[in-house]
């Protein structure tokens, strides 16, 4: 029950040139824990992100899921794994519009082959868990921003996932509400044990986190905090 | 369909609007059908009813065509076509277009000679020298009723009785005997060799040897579907006609694919969101088609319920209309079928949505 990256290089062609992303990027995150991943704008943070949800082969290095190496896996195989198996907070809620708070959670069991009156136990829980219940009807847009990245956030939990990815989910949202969503995320992170990485230039989110890495140019310049003070 | 059933009932202003348009042309659709199948039946019931399965033609002059009109066959024609191996019955049929009246009612008709008792005829016994058996369309034409007269060619008839709708290029058909047609019929009159008619209308088994009888007895014989390009105006009426149709197809299927062209690349954000969360692309692609489908099928039922209300309006007017199955349920198919041919085009770009997309911070 954990992610780990080792030795991963990305490398995007750049016009003539090319652009080192990822730089020999070693990374593990173990189940119940949360690893904040800072660093300057441009320095690779959602490059790792991407590379860590599978939606990016990186070109030397290996990403492992739950002990399983994703190296040589078929599209196919990245795709189902990335429904089971990882869970994606994306910096916009990127809700679909026509589904319900409750149906943008049924849909994920629903992608699995699954009902959607099965998942209905599971995704009144998770909406409950973000403070959403009296929300389970309303459609993205008679929601407010920071509801909707609570949807985002119980979505993202929805197929029980070995992997927590959390791109900026605060970016949106003024300091209060981001506050409160990186302690739902937190929190989830303890209640669910998933492995956790939180993307964030929000500094005063970093107290939250058991583990801190900070990019730059693509590598990890220095994990801080490996065993946080609890 | 999870997403899809909700997308149709969520934009239901953008769905509504083209699914009026496949509404109107399903409606249009199945209008010309009915209109092409309703005039194409005047054109050629009387041909494609005749208890017949080849016509046999007198060979034409040289760069000529086959023509139901202006063609004549002799006796000794159709006696030679009784003795071929394969053929039950080889009738005589003459065949003109004129003026019938009955007092001071007058109505275009179609005459059919035919040999006394012939089974060509509705009513053959009924087909003696003097006397007509009318279709119902020459009846109500000319206000006739079995027992009345009507007067062709400056002859006064009998009407014996009145049977079938046959219609022969427009015009209802009056069935009477050869005698009597060739006294209405110009070209006949003066024809040497004895006693003529039009056409012979042949009833075969499957071992006929056409070819060796056209050429001992001077015809050309082809079946009776293949005869009906030689009635008048059929082949460029109903050529012109189904090029309408045709158009109409590929419009909708053009406009359907335009649809969901710019629907998917409406949505090329929820499905990158979509394949992020691990949705595959085959279901993806199946709810956008299954939605494309439900749209289709909604539309075309409306539309061709329409049509077919239109149809029956028009029964018994003089609109020549056709509602069959053919004619309505027919387009509505092929309509699906080009317009889920047009979409499942415009849906396939739901392949090439790359799932990172999700992940930044503009979609
Ligand atoms: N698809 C791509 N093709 C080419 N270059 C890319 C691509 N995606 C990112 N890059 C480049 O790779 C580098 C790392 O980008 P990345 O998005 O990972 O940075 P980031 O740390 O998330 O930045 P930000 O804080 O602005 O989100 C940047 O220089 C960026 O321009
Ligand atoms: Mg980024």
């Amino acid at each position: 029950m954990s992610l780990n990256l080792t030795g991963v290089t990305l490398i995007y062609p750049d016009g003539d040139s090319r652009l080192t992303a990822l730089d020999d990027v070693t990374l593990d995150v173990p189940p119940s824990t949360l690893t904040a991943v800072v660093g300057p704008s441009g320095s690779g943070k959602s490059s790792l992100l991407a590379v860590a949800a599978t939606l990016i082969t990186p070109g030397t290095g290996t990403v492992s899921i739950d002990a399983t190496d994703t190296t040589g896996m078929s599209r196919r195989e990245l795709t189902d794994l990335r429904r089971r198996k990882i869970g994606m907070v994306f910096q916009q809620p990127n809700l679909l519009p026509s589904l319900t708070a409750l149906e943008q959670l049924q849909v994920v069991a629903v992608l699995d082959g699954r009902s959607p009156a099965a998942a209905l136990p599971r995704a009144r829980e998770l909406l409950d868990a973000v403070g959403l219940a009296g929300e389970a009807g309303r459609r993205p847009h008679q929601l407010s921003g920071g509801q909707r990245q609570r949807v985002n956030i119980a979505r993202a939990l929805m197929n029980d996932p070995t992997v927590l990815l959390v791109d900026e989910p605060t970016s949106a949202l003024d300091h209060e509400r981001g506050r409160a969503v990186v302690d739902l995320i937190v929190r989830l992170t303890r209640l669910r044990g998933t492995a956790t990485v939180l993307v964030t230039h929000d500094t005063t989110h970093l107290a939250a986190a058991d583990r801190i890495a900070e990019v730059r140019d693509g590598r990890i310049g220095h994990h801080t905090g490996i065993e946080r003070a609890s | 369909m999870f997403v899809g059933w909700r997308d149709l009932r969520f934009a239901k202003g953008r769905f509504a609007l083209m699914g009026t348009v496949i509404v109107l042309i399903t409606l249009l659709v199945g209008l010309l059908s009915g209109l092409t199948a309703g005039l194409g039946r005047q054109n050629v019931s009387a041909i494609t009813g005749l208890p017949a399965d080849r016509i046999a033609f007198d060979v034409p002059s040289a760069g000529q065509s086959l023509s139901y009109s202006g063609t004549t066959v002799t006796e000794s024609q159709w006696r030679r076509w009784s003795a071929v191996d394969g053929v039950t019955s080889a009738e005589p049929l003459g065949i003109t277009t004129t003026r019938a009246t009955s007092g001071d009612r007058s109505a275009g008709v179609s005459v059919f000679g035919v040999r006394p008792g012939s089974a060509l005829a509705p009513d053959g016994a009924r087909t003696r020298d003097g006397s007509v058996v009318l279709s119902t369309g020459a009846a109500d034409g000319l206000g006739l009723h079995s027992g009345g007269t009507l007067t062709l060619a400056g002859r006064k008839l009998h009407v014996t009785a009145v049977a079938g709708d046959a219609s022969f290029s427009h015009t209802p058909v009056i069935w009477t005997s050869l005698d009597t047609w060739r006294a209405a019929a110009p070209t006949a009159a003066a024809a040497p060799g004895g006693p003529t008619a039009s056409v012979i209308a042949l009833r075969t088994t499957g071992g006929v040897d056409t070819k060796a009888a056209d050429l001992a007895a001077g015809t050309r014989t082809v079946t009776k579907g293949d005869s009906l390009s030689a009635i008048g105006s059929y082949t460029s009426e109903n050529g012109s006609l189904q090029l309408m149709r045709g158009f109409l197809f590929a419009i909708s299927a053009l406009v359907i694919g335009a649809f969901f062209t710019v629907w998917t690349i409406q949505r090329r954000g929820d499905v990158a969101v979509l394949k992020a969360l691990g949705a595959s692309t085959a279901s993806l692609l199946r709810d956008a088609l299954g939605q494309a489908v439900v749209l289709l099928t909604a539309g075309t039922l409306i539309g061709t319920a329409g049509a077919a209300a239109v149809g029956a309006a028009l029964a018994g007017t003089a609109v020549p209309f056709l509602v069959t199955p053919t004619t309505v349920v027919l387009p509505a198919a092929v309509i699906i079928l080009l317009g889920a041919c047009g979409a499942a085009l415009a849906i396939r770009r739901i392949t090439s949505v790359d799932p990172l997309t999700a992940l930044g911070s503009a979609r």
